[in-house]
């Protein structure tokens, strides 16, 4: 199937990325968010940089009516800014303070990091699952 | 700490950037990495290949990276085991209850212009910010 080998590439050209730019490696990330210490900038390149590509591209593609290998484009809906957004957002912040490990970079490493990555990313997997089984508590969730 | 390396970080950037529009371009997604992994076991059969291959493509990269350049990309992980699993649980369960993360809410949605997306990347940058310079007080940096 195209689309099985399209995301193939995809998800390899992401994670060039994120080798090449250094995302995947945590001391980098926390010297970026360490604004109060000794502060390196370069990771506002890589978010700039991806935002530049991405918001061209995505008007380009924004002319079509469908995409190449897909029925429509599956694009999030949502409007309104709710609490689950707003609490998950500073969860989530809170988690990549800790260690410096974002979902991407997390999968990206498991190549590089040896065990605390493993350790790592089942964390995360947990956190996504004891999300999962209890969903119905949390109103507004997507 | 590191060195500024404004170089190698655009470049990176925009090898996203160009992931996030094949994926678009190609298979009319978003690129956003919390929801792909998730649906690797939430969406349905026909929905869970492509997931899953983006993923490995994920894992490859640096390997790649590795035998091309002969050297092993630099990785750097000094938090502690107790810190590595809260984090790990806060990142995974923050994702799915915030709908994204910095790839979905951070390069995909910022270039929708959603301002959902703008609320959570100021949150998780202003969290993410907050909980590095705490640690810092505490652990006497």
């Amino acid at each position: 199937m195209k689309k099985n080998l399209t995301a193939l590439m995809a998800g390899l050209v992401f994670g060039l990325g994120l080798t090449v730019s250094q995302m995947v490696n945590p001391d980098k990330v926390l010297s970026f968010l360490d604004i109060f210490g000794s502060w390196d900038p370069s990771l506002a390149f890589v978010m700039g940089s991806a935002l530049a590509v991405t918001a061209v591209g995505y008007f380009v593609v924004g002319k079509r009516e469908t995409p190449l290998f897909a029925e429509k484009f599956e694009i999030p809906g949502k409007r309104e800014i709710d609490a689950p957004l707003a609490i998950g957002a500073v969860l989530f912040g809170i988690g990549w303070g800790l260690v410096g490990l974002c979902p991407g970079p997390a999968i990206s490493a498991l190549s590089l990091g040896g065990l605390k990555v493993i350790g790592f990313f089942a964390a995360m997997a947990g956190g996504m699952a004891i999300f999962q089984f209890t969903k119905r508590y949390w109103a507004g969730e997507s | 700490m590191d060195m500024f390396t404004p170089v190698s970080a655009s470049i990176g950037g925009a090898l996203i950037g160009l992931s996030a529009v094949m994926l678009m371009l190609l298979n009319g997604r978003i690129a956003g990495i919390s929801g792909i992994l998730s649906g690797i076991a939430l969406a349905g059969s026909g929905d869970k290949i492509w997931r899953a291959l983006f993923v490995l493509g994920l894992i490859i990269a640096p390997v790649l990276v590795w035998l091309v350049s002969g050297e092993k990309p630099v990785f750097q992980m000094d938090a502690s085991w107790p810190l590595i699993v809260l984090g790990g649980l806060f990142v995974g369960f923050g994702t799915r209850l915030g709908s994204g993360c910095t790839s979905g809410h951070g390069v995909c949605g910022l270039s929708r212009l959603s301002k959902r997306s703008l609320v959570s990347v100021l949150l998780f940058m202003g969290a993410g910010m907050a909980t590095v310079a705490i640690l810092q007080l505490v652990l006497g940096g």
